[in-house]
């Protein structure tokens, strides 16, 4: 079973991230989406999190919600950033997804 | 004016996620037409407000940046960001929009309307205040 885990709140106002980054397994997805967005930017208190959980998982973050809030070339190497076309695509590839909201 | 007195509208949500941060714009801009003494506070995810490059054509939701701009010209030029929350997500003040506002006093100088101000310093200035609204 392979799953997908979508995180929409900002890591610095709700735990959902911690929440999501301790009840994942190894070899799951995870995707930052809407204010989740802001755990994918370099430096902030949250990046060394994500860098640990990307050893063992796949970080994926949202594009148009990078963009909207202007930290385009602020995100993580190694988080890859995808569409909406590539968030269905993800959802269709995964056996189910854990929407942590 | 007997009667001014120190507004002061605390912004700490990230925008577009939530509508917070429009709404309080909303709010300041309709308060800036009362002639009082206005400051603004970005600190948490607040700060977010400020970065500029805002892309909201992906998200088709109306892209609200460019008004923060136009606060000079509503005299409000006042706009303290908390030193701490940018550093805690990774961003300086480089990040921010260039925010200025003329002062009419020295011949219309363009000045900084956005001040980085440590936790110590906007506690101070919290404490000042004859109205706080918080967002």
């Amino acid at each position: 079973m392979t799953m997908l885990h979508t995180v929409n709140k900002s890591p610095f106002e709700k735990d959902s991230l911690t929440s999501c980054l301790r009840l994942s397994e190894d070899g799951a997805s995870i995707l930052l989406i809407e204010d989740g967005i802001i755990a994918a930017i370099e430096g902030a208190a949250t990046s060394d999190a994500i860098k640990e959980a990307m050893k063992t998982k796949k970080v994926y973050a949202l594009q148009e919600d990078v963009n909207a809030r202007g930290v385009q070339g602020k995100v993580i190497d190694g988080i890859e950033q995808v569409d909406y076309a590539g968030f269905v695509k993800l959802v269709t590839e995964h056996d189910s997804v854990q929407s942590w909201v | 004016m007997s009667d001014v007195k120190k507004f002061l509208y605390v912004n700490r949500r990230a925008p577009y996620g939530t509508i917070y941060a429009w709404e309080s714009l909303e709010v300041i801009l309709i308060g800036a037409a009362f002639d009082q003494d206005v400051t603004l506070a970005f600190v948490d995810d607040g700060v977010f407000q400020l970065v500029k490059g805002h892309d909201t054509a992906g998200i088709e939701m109306k892209n609200f940046s460019p008004t923060y701009a136009a606060l000079g010209d509503y005299d409000i030029n006042k706009i303290y960001v908390e030193k701490e929350s940018l550093e805690a997500r990774g961003l300086t003040i480089d990040d921010l929009q260039h925010l200025v506002w003329e002062d009419e006093d020295e011949d219309w100088a363009e000045k900084d309307s956005i001040k980085v101000v440590s936790s110590a310093e906007l506690a101070e200035m919290m404490g000042q205040q004859d109205v706080v609204l918080s967002f």
